[in-house]
């Protein structure tokens, strides 16, 4: 889907946990997520705390989305 | 005679500790075989027998791929096999990746043969095939009995150091090594016979398939991201509470649109998640943890971002045909479109 949908001309930022299947995907931007049943979240966290955790998640899909790049690239969350 | 000893990998389901809810479980090792194992064993007759069994958590191993694989190496090692075996995992995408990365590194650390079994869309198929013989299985656990023979068979040709014979004779995904043999007939000859065969509308086999690199060149990125419309899209299956258009928990055949103007936040009130093959308690607590519209609503707030587009667009990526999920995402392409979207957050568990 990811492919497809940039194919059709829009940037897209790939989130999930097991990137090596981004890769095989062929996802051009990929931010690493959290964990397969939770990818922006934690449950181990308190509500405010885990939501500064997704912000984080977001703003470096946010940080991919802005910065161009000319082949797969891996942007970790700082 | 002594039997050839084989260790066997399953996850937590074939292993039958449990669903989804056990797919966090850490490797465990249990002695004989479990499962499909018992099936494998029988069709080795007396050949072979499984001394143990490995069991891991799917997305344990997926999360921790690392430490899971030593640990399992080390379990590995322990029972001094003649032969590894892992799944088969069909289409199950994150048991085809443990399945695949577990058999690549034990051929590689241990130095023993080491295959699996899966289906060709498995995203694991394409990420190991060229580490390891993987059998092509059906796409679901229903063609068991089909994957059995073909993998007890390649088994036993491992471990008797039998020549393997070419992809389509042993039923494996090729692996791109390519062998020389002699063909009766010279090159030149049966290049002429291909294009008389052509030139008919007769059907030919070509000798040498061009690879297909279906790479997208990387769009530019967004300049004034202030200013900028960002859609969400998921394939974790988020959709509003009910499931309206009751899109399948596994192998989707559709996919939903759905307005967000209203919802500031996600909750369990209003929102769930469709998908099955990974634990949805999660999801269904809190949506945002797969769809962060609640942090993306106050980044608009704050006026970082321009806007979070209207709608989003949902499917369950559990088992879906990546001909389905082609034709989705072309279709969510002309819709963003026609919405003036100017860049994409793509989610996926």
């Amino acid at each position: 889907m990811v492919k497809e949908i940039e194919r059709a001309g829009f940037p897209v930022v790939h989130i999930c946990t097991v990137t090596p299947i981004s890769m095989t995907v062929g996802a051009n931007r990929i931010v690493p997520a959290i964990a397969i049943p939770h990818p922006l979240g934690n449950p181990g966290l308190e509500k405010a705390d885990e939501k500064k955790l997704r912000r984080k998640l977001v703003e470096t899909a946010l940080h991919a989305l802005t910065t161009e790049v000319e082949d797969q690239t891996i942007f970790e969350v700082k | 005679m002594t039997k050839f000893r084989v260790v066997h990998y399953i996850n937590q389901f074939f292993g039958q500790i449990g669903g989804e809810e056990k797919a966090d479980v850490p490797p465990e090792k249990r002695q004989g075989p479990v499962g499909p194992g018992l099936a494998l064993s029988a069709a080795f007759k007396d050949e072979a027998e499984i001394v143990a069994t490995i069991i891991c958590g799917d997305s344990y191993f997926n999360e921790n791929m690392d430490s899971a694989t030593e640990t399992i190496i080390k379990m590995v090692k322990e029972e001094k096999p003649d032969l590894f075996i892992a799944g088969p995992a069909f289409n199950a995408g994150r048991y085809g990746v443990a399945a695949g990365a577990i058999a690549s590194a034990v051929k590689e650390q241990l130095n023993i043969p080491s295959f699996t079994g899966m289906y060709e869309e498995n995203p694991g198929a394409d990420m190991y095939k060229q580490n390891v013989y993987i059998i092509q299985t059906g796409n679901s656990a229903a063609k068991m009995r089909k994957a059995i023979p073909p993998m007890a068979a390649l088994a036993l040709k491992l471990l008797k150091g039998e020549p393997i014979g070419s992809a389509a004779q042993e039923g494996y995904i090729p692996t791109g090594v390519r062998k020389n043999l002699f063909e009766e007939k010279r090159g030149s000859a049966r290049a002429v016979d291909m294009l008389l065969k052509k030139l008919a509308g007769e059907p030919f086999e070509t000798e040498y398939p061009m690879p297909t690199f279906d790479r997208v060149a990387p769009q530019p990125a967004v300049k004034d991201l202030a200013h900028a419309n960002i859609a969400l899209v998921t394939s974790g299956g988020i959709v509003p509470k009910g499931n309206p258009d009751h899109i399948e928990s596994s192998s989707a055949s559709h996919y939903g649109e759905y307005s967000i103007a209203e919802f500031d936040d996600l909750t369990a009130a209003d929102h769930e998640t469709a998908h099955g093959g990974y634990d949805p308690v999660y999801a269904n607590e809190d949506p945002d943890r797969v769809l962060p519209v609640d942090v993306l609503r106050d980044m608009e707030k704050e006026g970082i971002i321009g806007k979070l587009n209207e709608f989003f667009y949902t499917t369950v990526g559990n088992g879906t045909a990546v001909a389905n999920a082609k034709k989705f995402a072309e279709e969510i392409a002309q819709k963003l479109k026609m919405q003036n979207v100017d860049a994409v957050i793509l989610t996926s568990t």
